[in-house]
């Protein structure tokens, strides 16, 4: 179902063509990083850490650059230590530890052999002395003083005053406004509890791989599986030392990334190794090594309280949010504290975020990331309101919701956004108004993203029979091709089959920054857009040297040129491209931009769970979920997104978590273990999608790919607690947890 | 170590490989054979993505060691259209928007091609079931379900124009 404010009458956009590239991906030809075999190619394996936390007192390679089939062997020495203010310093020491080990599966050392099997055996030659030191998982252990320290150079910042000692606190940031005091003080009911969730992986089915081929020009070509190419070229370019010039990167198929491939982990450990033996290298992470390696998302713990009037007001809130980092530091805490409170509008509030870093992989973006655990506390205690209240939930988050020119928690005022018309359309939902079956809890919760724009280009070229190859630098990780075809066609008036969209690689589409923050069919459809309006501008130009009359007697609509005096039989774009090269030459635009604006994006979800009191497992009955899209340029993909997020989201709350033991190795680095939703967990996920066009888009597009894992958690701990009257404050609701739950909420008599 | 050779049918052609014992099925079809279809998802028969019928039967290939396909007839994702015709699977996974990112898409249309030849009406639970060692992150199963069940449709109704 969409619910669409206006809509202009599109032809192409709003439509659900088959996507271009998917014949290849349903025959099985669809080519991804691992698929590619080139000639001499060697493969490489990756020693890791065992430990936690450890010193590297010595590596000794001898033994297995000796044996046989071996090529290349590499270690933390072969890349050069960036100094400490380089923003990729922290890269080149997770790409392989140097002095330290800094979590159990941090690279040591890498080996290029002529088989898988000889690569492996060599990497297990390769003898490290540790000297192993105390280590630290847990964020509340980490902050406290006499923690094991990761980093003897990470000071706090964001104090009040500057700190002496080195700490595992990175930063503090601060969002204050009004007057809490004054806050509490005005309100009626005041709830507040501590959150905690665990580290989750982004769980994507394709582990990471690539293929490096360095030539004796001192060239390299990459394939590889990530967010971005371009990213990928000058991360690698960074970590070797090297020249931009001398990397090319050549996009594979991506086999999901979900914020988890938009950093590097392989690619300059290929191209070293490849360097060093002249022969191409393909390394490929095992399902394990991606668990113990990379990702995952923040652990947290969160402290919320909310006040609100009685007539349901939130009147304040104040939050206290820690997330994990990892090995080393990043931007988690910041985008919590910035997320937390966004879906309503709070006058006074003090909000303090804490980054700390622990003993685990160094954290990487997933899908809105902080944003889950953060709307987890909130939307748990705005149901907690609506109950104290009796209030319906939200008819309450109507009551708070903000709207166009209302201040953001973080700073700017909020542009034209669609949470209201979400919260209106669960409100009026088929699910949402008929009763939940008996013995069902139901929860209802919303969700806040901010969507980016950033840099992207579009090469958009017209052939001599009037079709169109449309080249952009954005890895379509979710069928934003046929997006970029569709906007094409709109534009240019011709079917969108007659459209081919590329993703190019490094060197034949201008720099496009990585595909994350929901940005491509907004920011990189920009760029189409632009370049399709300027070859408008050509056609007419050459329509006048066909009728040779002025270029603005001409004009464009509906796929053809048209004389504004109606002095000429309209020509069609394929009429202007077949006289091409008698007219001016080939027709090609360009465009490169810096997108802007690119539209907030909310969710609203409503689902229905069951809850065996005998083993404690939570069974989702029944799911809807609304979420503001803008526009929706290829419905079916905004809805496959939409439900994509929810999946996510429903395993997070249920059962992901990563387990250590004592020794800080991960326990579960398998599928088996690890479990994610399968098709026999979930019900189908029935989508709304909303479209509130964002101004600053031609087609009004806001970023679709986020937020819809925000609201999953609170939902379903809401309707856990709807079903069994267990308030459970920490994730994952696993079996286990919610039976402990229920029995204590027996013992008090509940 | 002397190499195994193992004689079998893929996809309808006789096919001959050299693997070493200790060899996954899956390493010899990708590498061996050059069919890329089925993905390594795990390795250790969690995830679906290398699922292959072995004569008739749905097997994880990253299970089944090379030497055993000997004698054995082996379908991957590659063998499932009849020519250019597109099995209804393939087409109504197209048409629903079954995939996303398509790394899982081989795996799951073998299994679903596998449910189908032996139920070939089955209801959303038995889909669920029959796809539940197949995991995708990408769509939330919703239109791989409801195109497996799309799928079921037009090959009834195909038959029974047949019949007709
Ligand atoms: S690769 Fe065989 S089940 Fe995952
Ligand atoms: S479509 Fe990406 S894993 Fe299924």
């Amino acid at each position: 179902m969409t619910i669409t404010d206006q809509r202009p009458g599109y032809r192409y956009v709003g439509t659900r063509p088959v996507r271009h590239d998917g014949l290849d991906k349903v025959v099985g030809k669809a080519r991804y990083a691992a698929d590619l075999v080139l000639p001499g190619m060697l493969y490489g394996h990756i020693l890791r850490s065992p430990h936690a936390h450890a010193r590297i007192v010595a590596i000794d390679t001898a033994a297995a650059e000796a044996m046989p089939g071996v090529r290349a062997v590499i270690t933390g020495a072969d890349f050069p230590e960036l100094p400490a203010d380089d923003p990729e310093r922290n890269t080149t020491r997770n790409l392989m530890a140097r002095d330290k080990v800094l979590y159990e599966g941090h690279a040591i050392a890498a080996v290029a052999a002529t088989s898988q099997r000889a690569a492996k055996a060599a990497a297990k030659a390769i003898a490290v002395t540790y000297e192993v030191l105390p280590h630290t998982l847990d964020i509340r252990e980490a902050m406290a003083p006499g923690a094991p320290l990761l980093h003897d150079d990470v000071f706090t910042t964001g104090l009040d005053s500057e700190p002496s000692e080195p700490s595992n606190v990175a930063n503090r940031t601060c969002y204050e406004r009004g007057d809490i005091e004054q806050g509490f003080a005005d309100a009626a009911v005041v709830v507040e509890g501590e959150f905690v969730t665990k580290a989750v992986h982004q769980g994507y089915i394709e582990p990471h791989a690539c293929v490096a081929d360095t030539g004796q020009d001192g060239k390299t070509v990459i394939w590889c599986s990530s967010q971005g190419h371009f990213r990928v070229r000058s991360q690698t370019a960074a970590m070797l030392g090297w020249d931009t010039a001398r990397i090319k990167v050549i996009p594979a198929e991506i086999g999901g990334g979900f914020g988890g491939k938009t950093t590097i982990y392989l690619e300059p450990l290929a191209v070293a190794l490849s360097a060093r033996a002249g022969r191409p290298v393909k390394l490929v992470m095992s399902r394990e090594e991606v668990f113990r390696a990379t990702g995952p998302t923040p652990g947290s713990v969160i402290r919320l309280k909310l006040g609100a009037a009685d007539d349901g007001k939130i009147t304040a809130a104040k939050a206290w949010m820690a997330y994990e980092s990892g090995a080393f530091p990043g931007p988690w805490a910041m985008l919590g504290c910035m997320c937390v409170i966004s879906p309503y509008n709070v006058e006074n509030f003090l909000i303090e975020g804490y980054e700390v870093v622990v003993n685990k992989p160094v954290n990487v973006a997933y899908r809105a990331p902080s944003a889950p655990m953060a709307a987890f506390a909130a939307d748990t205690l705005v149901d907690e309101i609506a109950r104290r209240l009796d209030m319906d939930p939200i008819e309450l988050r109507l009551l708070n919701c903000p709207s166009a020119g209302d201040q953001a928690p973080y700073g700017p005022k909020w542009p034209r956004i669609g949470l209201r018309e979400c919260l209106e359309a669960v409100r009026d939902s088929d699910h949402y108004r008929s009763e939940p079956a008996p013995g069902h809890g139901r929860g209802v919760a919303s969700g806040f993203w901010f969507n980016i724009g950033e840099a992207s280009s579009a090469t958009v070229n017209l052939n001599e029979n009037g079709t169109a190859t449309v080249v952009t630098g954005s890895p379509d990780i979710g069928g934003s091709r046929a997006s970029m075809a569709l906007m094409a066609a709109e534009e240019l008036g011709i079917d969108v089959y007659d459209i081919q969209p590329v993703v190019g690689d490094t060197e034949v589409v201008g720099f496009t920054d990585v595909t994350e923050g929901s940005r491509a069919t907004f920011a990189t459809g920009m760029a189409v857009v632009e370049a399709c309006r300027d070859l408008k501008r050509q056609l007419c130009g050459r329509a006048a040297v066909m009728w040779d009359c002025d270029s603005d007697e001409v004009a464009w609509s509906d796929g053809q040129a048209t004389h504004r005096a109606g002095e000429h039989e309209p020509l069609a774009l394929a009429a202007i491209t077949a006289e091409a090269g008698r007219t001016g030459g080939p027709l090609g635009a360009t465009a490169s931009l810096n997108a802007r604006g690119a539209g907030p994006a909310f969710s609203v979800q409503v689902t229905d769970v069951s809850v065996d009191e005998e083993t404690g497992r939570v069974t989702v009955e029944r799911y809807t979920t609304a979420q503001d899209a803008g526009t929706a340029i290829h419905p079916d993909y905004v809805e496959g997104q939409m439900q994509g997020g929810v999946a996510q989201g429903i395993g997070w709350a249920l059962n992901e978590e990563y387990i250590h033991d004592a020794d800080g190795v991960m326990e579960n680095p398998g599928f088996l273990d690890y479990r994610i939703p399968v098709a026999s967990d979930l019900p189908m996920i029935e989508t709304i999608i909303v479209e509130v066009p964002n101004p600053n888009h031609p087609y009004g597009v806001r970023g679709v790919g986020e937020v819809g894992i925000v609201p999953p958690i609170p939902a379903l701990a809401n309707a856990v607690y709807d079903a069994t009257g267990a308030r459970i404050r920490e994730l994952p609701l696993s079996p286990p947890r919610v039976l402990a739950a229920i029995t204590a909420r027996n013992g008090d008599g509940g | 170590m002397s190499r195994t050779h193992v004689r079998c049918r893929i996809n309808g052609d006789d096919a001959e490989f050299l693997c070493d014992a200790g060899d996954a099925l899956l390493d010899a079809l990708r590498d061996e054979m050059g069919l890329m279809g089925a993905k390594e998802g795990c390795g250790t028969g969690d995830c679906g993505a290398c699922s292959i019928l072995m004569d008739g039967r749905l097997q994880c290939s990253c299970l089944v060691f090379a030497p055993e396909a000997e004698g054995s007839s082996i379908v991957t994702v590659e063998g499932i259209a009849d020519g250019d015709r597109l099995h209804p699977l393939q087409q109504c996974f197209l048409e629903g928007a079954a995939l996303q990112c398509g790394v899982c898409t081989p795996g799951f249309l073998v299994a679903a091609k596998a449910l189908l030849d032996r139920n070939p009406d089955p209801t959303e639970t038995e889909v669920r079931y029959a796809l539940a060692g197949n995991l995708c992150r990408c769509t939330g199963y919703d239109k791989i379900v409801r195109s497996v069940l799309a799928a079921a449709a037009v090959m009834q109704q195909g038959k029974e124009e047949a019949a007709r």
